[in-house]
Formats: structure tokens, sequence, C-alpha cells
């Protein structure tokens, strides 16, 4: 290894050693009780649901591919969906303002909302 | 392109697919888009030292193309592409510079191998929020980068000589 090697590899890791802990931070921080996950398909909301009530939420394309939201503990998570990668399967449930679960092949995100009042009145407008 | 050099080739992209095969095994994902141990970029390093820049080019299109058609669909070709080609030229150019060795420049591709596919994935899926992954995958492929550019400096120094059976000692291309 050379010097210019170990720089760049000390710089990667605690740049982003340090993003990560501060959006964590201001995550936590903007995630308020009236948290809600917002559902899109293709850059269209699809639908909001508030993180405080229990549901389970089959979205369903219309090729046949599949994805089922679970809402519970104030968490919400993707429990079973026809991607093949599933990857949107094997994300933690999330919480916290701004987290998302992501499925690229059927483009479904979901997003938690911190719902503030401000945030609200922009969704709903 | 002698005979010699097309059967070497066809070789790394052969392992190249099968570590590509291994990776998908490996029930290693967090649930990050784009997140890769990158296994298939030891061969695409190992290409990019021994047989030149043209010749790893090819290697990493063909691959990302066979990958593709086998295991996944369309719009996972063109995640798999956009960060095969960004680690590329990263890579290409990170070698060009001079500045790093083997393992400074695995390490760049890995990170811009993850880089290239959440972007791609911010446009077209169109959420900003994906950006707050990044740090997570600058990781990942700073730590899997390391240790690929190590394993591949082990292996292309051995195959330097072989190498020099194959095409003569002037080799660089
Ligand atoms: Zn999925």
């Amino acid at each position: 290894m050379k010097k210019n090697d170990v720089i760049l590899i000390a710089s990667l890791l605690i740049i982003c050693a340090i993003s990560l802990l501060a959006i964590k931070l201001w995550q936590k921080q903007s995630t308020t009780d009236k948290s809600y996950v917002r559902v899109e398909v293709d850059g269209k909301v699809y639908g909001t649901y508030p993180l405080n009530e229990e549901r389970t939420e089959k979205i369903q394309f219309e090729n046949g591919s599949y994805n089922v939201l679970v809402i519970k503990d104030g968490k919400a998570d993707i429990t079973e969906a026809s991607c093949p990668d599933q990857i949107c399967v094997r994300h933690m449930p999330i919480h916290y303002s701004d987290e998302s679960i992501v499925c690229l092949p059927n483009k479904l995100t979901v997003t938690v909302v911190g719902g503030q009042e401000n945030e609200i009145d922009a969704t709903t407008n | 392109m002698n005979t010699k050099k097309i059967s070497y080739l066809g070789l790394l992209i052969a392992l190249a697919f099968v570590l590509s095969y291994v990776e998908a095994l490996l029930p290693i994902s967090i649930g990050i888009p784009g997140m890769k141990i990158g296994l298939a970029n030891l061969v695409v390093m190992v290409a990019l030292y021994t047989i030149g820049s043209k010749n790893a080019f090819m290697l990493s299109v063909v691959r990302v193309l066979l990958v593709s058609l086998t295991f996944g669909n369309f719009a996972m070709m063109l995640y798999s592409m956009a960060g095969a080609l960004l680690s590329f030229v990263v890579m290409f150019v990170a070698k060009r510079s001079k500045k790093f060795s083997i393992t400074g420049v695995s390490v760049l591709g890995g990170v811009f191998h993850n880089v290239g596919q959440i972007i791609v994935a911010i446009f077209v899926l169109e959420t900003s929020k994906l950006v707050y992954y990044l740090p997570v995958l600058i990781i990942v492929g700073t730590i899997t980068g390391m240790v690929i550019g190590l394993v591949a400096g082990m292996i292309i120094k051995r195959i330097g000589g072989w190498k020099d059976i194959c095409y003569g000692s002037k080799s660089s291309m």
C-alpha cells in the first residue's frame, strides 16, 4: 500500500462514519409521535399510513408483482415481496423520520415522514 | 488478439460470472440497494493489471450482461451496469494517475460501484432520500475494496509470470 492509499481509506471511513452519525441523530430528532409512512410507486404517492396503527397492506402491481407492508409496534416493514433480489424484505423495520425501504425491481419506496404539522400540510395540499 | 489471450479473457469472464453467482447466493444483504461485496471486481482488477484496460472493460460489460440476463431483470441490469461502468472509469483513471497502489484502486472501484448504483436508483425512483444510504455504502465499499485489492495484488503478482509466457515479456498494452 502506498501512503495515498492509507490517506484515501482513512478519510473515506472517517468522513462516512461522521456523516452516518449525523444523519442518524438528525433523523431521530425529526421523528414525532405523529410519524407516518408514505408508499411511493414509480415516483407517485400510492398511500400514506400512520405508524401508530397496526395494519397489513398488500401493494399489488398490474404485472402480478407485489410487496407486503406491515406496520406494527410503530415500525414499518416489508415482510414479503415478489422481487427477485428480496433486498426490500431483508431491510430492517423502519421507524425514524426519512428512513426508507426500497424495492428497485418494483420501483417502490416506503419512507417514514416525521409528522410535523407543516409536512402534513405540504403533502395533503 | 491471439488465441491465448482470447482464452484467457474467456476464462476471466467465466470466473467473474461464477463469483457474481456466488455473491448472489450469500445471504449477507442488509437490505440496502446497491450494496455489493464486489467479488467479481477481483477479476476485473486482475484483468486491468494483466491484460490491459480495453479487455478489462469488455470483461466488466460482458459480465453484467451475462449475470443480469441469467439472474435478474432489465431494471436490475441498469443498476449493475451503472455501477460497473462508473467503477471501471474511476479505477482506470486512478490506475493511470499512478497515485494509488492496487489496494487504493480497488477501494475506489468498490466505493464507486456502490455509489453508481444508488445514483441511478435516485434518478429512477425520484427519491433523493436514498442519499442517506451513501455513508454506509461507501464504508462497505471501502472495506470490501481493501480486502479485494489485497487479494488481487497477490494474484496479479503470481499471474505476472504466466502472462509473460503467454504474450512475451513486453506485454503492456
Ligand atoms: Zn424488493
